[in-house]
């Protein structure tokens, strides 16, 4: 009797472990910033993948940094396999090596066979990360608390002629740019005025200006929220997120354009992730030409590949919503547009975040 | 006393010894019992709180990314920029760290050291880092001509600084000092100011918590010992209720509450004594960092309360009124010192719990209501700035002690009840 036990214990001890362990191999946690942008890549990304490959993708929410990167690879357990990041943590994880090198060799060619490495755009392909979107900052305003619709970075700025609480992001990275683009700065020539101390006296002088009737937001689904309740007039906001409150949810708000600051968005693997294999197969299939041209009909981020650029389609519950034409990259949305400089952030995101803390509680 | 009059066990040992014996040994038992919570005492407070004193005082950034060049460039005098052996090593030191890719001992993790004293030197190494391999000799001469900042001699006296595992630049940093560009320490620049002045708000917003908690807590925690017992029980379930209560809960609550289209203000308006434009900020600024924490502290100062005042005969007041006490003068002579242990417990409990205090500030605290545990989270979390977190918390910690020490010596540690 006891024999039969013990070995049906350990039979099923078996199959436990055998069933666990396969599961466990397919699995993948797949991070990113949650809201509509991760709906976008569940449903172009994940979904498709998992079809395909008959995996599980896991999707965690957080919003940004790389502490959690950092605290689970130093602690040698990491259980994030694939981590959307902004281009300036792609790079500076990548230096202090905490994050996989990515051979570029593995990214498929384009449909029309075009060499992975000219089909993306120059600057999406990195040591240790490949990039998807392009997304961007930019200001929304509600359209019924104008009878003139403001049209420029100097409008946000103008309390006069537009009054109102304004909406910020809490952090000095492109803030301080836009307050030297809206002081009149072009924007091809901020970085250089920002890299003297003349110049960054100015932007925050300039900040000055507004203080009193900002609302700081920290978290990218807080500025149409604060615009729906009427908590602010106009925000700083990523043109994502409030596209679909637009689009979706039939809000009257208008996009400035105009001082607008794209970046990156790229996908990174963790040091010691367990599922390296299935991670970087992840990977080469989310930027595939063909989902980096779906996950654009589920919000307006520009994909990465030009091959997917022309196979854009409509917004998905909107036919007569061409994607194409709420792009940050389009003509009109880049006339004055300025790509974040990470290096520039880089180098001097610790200092410029202590005195933008310390401006903040004067 | 010789040998023969001790009283013998049967096996030849002296009784007082055995008997020592057996008692030393129940008492190491007993000893045992306690020891799985000096173990967690051990791994989850000892370990802990050295790990961040000591990652406070060390850094070893820069000798384990490039040690040679650590080891050289401290016998450096200082002067000038360093010799044309001491630029080779660093060069070829460089090129080699560049390959690696080991966590903590990459040129990245060097960079990031030195840029904390030196702001804007980050991609300085990072890009050098990558033409390190086809730099040759004249190695000085190479090295300005890749970059020309390496002909700044400040940047070779923060390495050299830096060098050292064992360094105090991140007491430096949270004592709101830095380093000059000959290597003295001065005050910063104003407008880099932030954490001297929030250890004074975070002592100041603390001080008036406990003072608003002693001051709503006393009169409830006296109604609570002195009604009978099936009010007392009622209002008793008030007070712990939301004590109960999750934390988040209670704080998103006052969110609803408080803020500018909350209840509160949506009343004020409805009842016209503000207009609808005119709706009172009280949440996301101090304000609502006090009425917030104020609200989760107060259990800690009624429950110490209560439970000294239930100790308190009734019959002490009656005696002193009926021998001609005016009500105060009796409160104050008799009852007030007797409660003293109780409202000493009640502070220390509510002003170091507020002093750390995390979570509500972060959530309701706005710019200005943010105290300094918010700011060691800011460097855990976001900068990544370990050390300097280590060293402001550290920081706290030492003025918990003091205040701790000072508090023994004014009121007494002794006199501490909480029932």
């Amino acid at each position: 009797m006891k024999k039969i036990i013990n070995k049906t214990l350990i039979s099923s001890a078996v199959i436990a472990t055998l069933a666990f362990s396969s599961a466990q191999a397919d699995d993948i946690t797949v991070v990113s910033w949650g809201g509509a942008y991760t709906k976008s890549q569940v449903e172009a990304y994940h979904k498709p993948w998992m079809a395909q490959t008959g995996n599980t993708v896991v999707s965690e929410d957080y919003s940004g940094g790389l502490a959690e990167i950092k605290a689970q690879v130093e602690a040698g357990n990491v259980t994030w396999d694939v981590v959307d990041v902004e281009l300036s943590d792609a790079i500076r994880g990548c230096d202090e090596g905490i994050l996989e090198v990515i051979d570029p060799s593995i990214l498929p060619a384009a449909d029309d066979g075009t060499a992975a490495a000219d089909d993306f755009l120059p600057g999406s392909i990195h040591e240790c990360a490949v990039a998807n979107i392009i997304w961007s900052t930019l200001i929304a305003f509600d359209t019924t608390k104008y009878s003139t619709a403001p049209t420029t970075m100097a409008d946000f700025f103008d309390l006069d002629k537009f009054p109102g609480k304004r909406g910020m992001r809490k952090s000095p990275k492109a803030m301080l740019e836009m307050a030297l683009m809206g002081d009149g700065v072009p924007a091809n020539e901020v970085y250089d005025v920002m890299s003297t101390e003349a110049g960054i006296a100015r932007a925050f002088a300039k900040l000055d200006t507004i203080k009193d009737s900002v609302v700081w937001w920290e978290a990218g689904a807080q500025p149409p929220q604060l615009l729906a309740d009427g908590e602010v007039s106009m925000t700083i906001v990523w043109n994502g997120r409030i596209f679909n409150a637009i689009a979706s949810e039939g809000q009257p708000f208008g996009l400035i354009w105009d001082g607008q600051i794209y970046d990156l968005d790229l996908f990174v693997i963790p040091k010691g992730s367990k599922n390296l294999d299935a991670a970087l197969d992840f990977v080469t299939f989310a930027t595939g030409t063909q989902p980096l041209a779906d996950q654009a009909s589920w919000i307006p981020y520009g994909p990465t590949r030009q091959s997917s650029i022309a196979k854009i389609g409509t917004f998905h519950s909107d036919a007569s919503i061409n994607m194409v034409d709420h792009m940050p990259t389009t003509a009109a949305a880049m006339k004055n547009a300025l790509q974040n400089d990470f290096e520039f952030w880089a180098d001097n995101q610790d200092q410029l975040n202590e005195r933008f803390n310390a401006w903040l509680t004067k | 006393m010789s040998t023969a009059e001790l009283t013998l066990t049967e096996d030849g040992i002296p009784l007082k010894e055995k008997l020592a014996k057996t008692t030393a040994l129940q008492r190491r038992r007993a000893l045992l019992l306690t020891l799985p919570l000096v173990i967690f005492l051990v791994v989850s407070f000892v370990f802990p709180i050295g790990q961040m004193l000591f990652s406070s005082v060390h850094n070893d950034k820069v000798s384990a990314v490039v040690p040679t060049f650590a080891e050289a460039i401290i016998q450096w005098d200082g002067e000038g920029l360093p010799s044309e052996q001491i630029f080779e090593i660093f060069v070829k030191d460089l090129a080699a760290a560049k390959k690696v890719r080991e966590i903590g001992r990459t040129v990245g993790n060097m960079a990031t050291r030195i840029n904390y004293e030196m702001p804007g030197s980050r991609s300085l190494f990072t890009s050098t880092a990558r033409k390190a391999k086809k730099i040759e000799a004249p190695y000085k001469e190479n090295l300005i001509k890749v970059n020309k900042k390496w002909a700044n001699p400040t940047i070779w006296l923060t390495m050299q600084r830096a060098a050292r595992d064992i360094t105090p630049a991140f007491y430096v940093a949270a004592l709101d000092l830095k380093y000059d560009e000959n290597g003295d320490i001065v005050r910063a620049d104003e407008l880099y100011q932030i954490y001297l002045n929030n250890f004074i708000k975070t002592l100041g917003v603390s001080a008036l918590i406990t003072l608003i908690c002693v001051v709503l807590a006393y009169p409830v925690a006296y109604l609570l010992s002195v009604l009978p017992l099936r009010q007392a029980n009622l209002l008793m379930i008030m007070v712990l209720l939301p004590f109960w209560t999750s934390l988040l809960v209670r704080t998103t609550a006052w969110i609803a509450i408080l803020q500018t289209e909350g209840v509160i203000n949506d009343m004020l308006v409805f009842m016209g004594f503000i207009s609808d434009d005119g709706r009172i900020q009280m949440i996301y600024n101090q304000t609502g960092t006090i009425i917030a924490m104020v609200h989760i502290l107060l259990p800690f100062m009624i429950l110490p309360l209560y439970s000294v005042m239930k100790t308190i005969p009734p019959t002490y007041m009656r005696a002193a009124l009926s021998m001609g006490a005016k009500p105060l003068y009796a409160y104050r002579k008799v009852y007030l010192p007797q409660t003293l242990p109780g409202l000493a417990a009640g502070t220390l409990l509510v002003f170091i719990l507020a002093i750390g205090y995390y979570i509500t500030p972060a959530l309701v605290g706005g710019e200005d209501g943010l105290l300094i545990s918010n700011l060691i989270a800011y460097h855990i979390q976001k900068s990544l700035n370990w050390s300097l977190g280590a060293a402001l918390g550290t920081l706290l910690l030492a003025v918990v002690l003091i205040l701790y020490w000072l508090y023994n010596k004014l009121i007494g540690i002794d006199k501490l009840r909480f029932g």
